[in-house]
């Protein structure tokens, strides 16, 4: 079990927010830390690795005690048994694959943890290549091998997959899922994509201004905040042009186009370049595949 | 012509022991500057660029009345250790390696502060302690900034002349490096052996300065 609890002043780009957290985590669980940028998700990463001093607090993993303010205790990120992948993964430039590797090994003499890993996440043809040489999902693969290297109890990713294109992104998290299972990792993760947290989490923390607002599974959190039957988007205000009674309003949508009527009361107050929230109830949505 | 090549080889011993004293004293230097945070690092970063602006004189008039035996500083050395700084080749260096101090610190820490934080993070989340991290990581990746910073110090120490005239006494065999030696040429009116040493010191300099920047490209290509 690992217990969390810590509180910290932060000045964040919106002001100063105060960052309180009370949390359990149970041992081989995959948690998500949601929400928006800003709110305090990789703050919460690096104080749970020790390169974040907590104000006050406690952190104690399975009866060890991490960090406790009261008593003084602050353990180094190198006593901590964690693994953190980092959002631009870190690799050392000057070493290759497999040297990033080995450099994680405490002994030179256990080699054969660096062939299992590079034999495990696949990187056998990668291992005598500079990081600067390899696309963005190996460079993922590298580090996350390089994270698991000293058997952690912990892994923190810290948006591992942001910077991925959709079909790389899909084989990571295939990947890191099996990782979880096989080690038997506790493993905590920060991301802002739905998706993502429905496909891996057993839990999810949604984290708003610092503080923990809601705790659950994934279906539960995201369900409960969206009533059933009611498709709600947000989108930004292109264009607005009047048609007989109402008007004709264009609003994009992620990357796609959409005009909808709108009357006057509704109209009003919006401008073009506004943030609006496109909403309808739908009672029998059709669901076609795409081939 | 009467040419004699001890200025040359004293200005050689002198670059090279400065460049190797600096490397010493310089790198820890900008690796604390780098990442710092105390109040007064300011101050510090001043007082390291300080050279950089003031005319040789002024640095060389200071350390004449600091280095000399009727002054506290020099007092103190003469007696408790037996060293005498003012007009001695150990001196020279003492003067050398406070005069080229920014050409060494500045691009070293440039180069240490370009680096990722999570670089040194990371490191850390492996279990290696900060002398490792140092060693194994930043160093190797901020080697372009080693090199420049290595060359220009000891570029710098070869073109010295303000300093080491105020506090060496251009004393031949012991004090006198070629800078000076054009100088004392120069006077009396010997331009043929003052040319020979301009010659070797330009075609030198620009030797240095151009391998630096062909093997600068090389290592940039290689990070």
């Amino acid at each position: 079990m690992i217990e969390f609890s810590v509180s910290k002043r932060l000045h964040g780009a919106d002001g100063e927010i105060n960052l309180n957290v009370d949390v359990a985590l149970a041992e081989g669980e995959f948690v998500t830390l949601f929400g928006q940028s800003g709110a305090g998700k990789t703050t919460l990463l690096r104080m749970l690795a020790g390169l974040t001093v907590p104000d006050c607090g406690r952190i104690a993993i399975g009866g060890e005690v991490w960090f406790d303010s009261e008593q003084h205790i602050d353990l180094p990120p190198q006593r901590r048994e964690i693994g953190l992948v980092f959002q631009d993964y870190a690799l050392f430039p000057n070493m290759t694959v497999r040297q990033n590797l080995a450099f994680a090994l405490a002994d030179k003499k256990q080699g054969g943890r660096v062939d299992e890993l590079i034999d495990i996440m696949q990187l056998g043809a990668l291992q005598q290549r500079l990081p600067a040489t390899l696309s963005g999902g190996q460079k993922q693969r590298v580090a996350l091998a390089r994270a698991l290297v000293r058997r952690p109890k912990l892994l923190l990713l810290d948006e591992p997959f942001s910077a991925l294109d959709a079909e790389t992104r899909i084989r990571l998290q295939d990947e890191i899922l099996r990782l979880h299972r096989n080690f038997g990792l506790t493993t905590l993760i920060v991301s802002h994509d739905q998706g993502e947290v429905y496909k891996l989490s057993d839990r999810v923390l949604l984290i708003e201004r610092g503080r923990i607002s809601r705790n659950g599974r994934p279906a539960a959190v995201f369900n409960d905040r969206q009533v059933s039957g009611k498709f709600q988007f947000i989108g930004e205000v292109l264009a607005i042009e009047p048609e007989e009674v109402v008007y004709a309003v264009t609003v994009l949508v992620g990357n796609q186009v959409v005009t909808v009527i709108a009357t006057t009361e509704e109209i009003a107050g919006i401008a073009i370049g506004d943030r609006v929230t496109l909403m309808a109830k739908a009672f029998n949505p059709m669901l076609l595949k795409i081939k | 012509m009467n040419f004699d090549w001890q200025p040359l080889w004293l200005t050689f011993k002198l670059a090279t022991i400065t460049t190797l004293i600096l490397l010493v004293l310089g790198v820890p230097l900008a690796y604390w500057l780098s990442f710092s945070r105390v109040r007064f690092k300011s101050v510090l970063e001043a007082l390291v660029a300080m050279p950089l602006v003031l005319p040789p004189s002024v640095l060389g008039f200071y350390l004449l009345l600091a280095f000399s035996p009727q002054h506290a500083f020099g007092h103190f050395l003469e007696t408790v250790f037996d060293v005498r700084l003012l007009f001695t080749f150990q001196g020279l260096v003492t003067g050398s390696v406070i005069f080229s101090l920014p050409f060494m610190v500045q691009p070293v820490q440039s180069g240490f502060e370009a680096l990722p934080a999570s670089l040194a993070e990371a490191a850390a989340t492996l279990g290696k302690t900060r002398w490792q991290t140092f060693l194994r990581v930043l160093l190797p990746n901020i080697r372009p900034a080693l090199l420049t910073g290595t060359v220009l110090a000891f570029a710098h120490t070869i073109g010295e002349f303000g300093v080491v005239l105020m506090i060496g006494g251009n004393i031949p065999g012991a004090t006198q490096v070629a800078s000076l030696a054009i100088y004392n040429e120069v006077e009396s009116l010997h331009y043929g052996a003052a040319h020979l040493y301009a010659l070797i010191l330009f075609a030198l300099s620009f030797t240095i300065l151009l391998s630096v920047y062909t093997l600068n490209k090389r290592l940039l290509r290689t990070l």
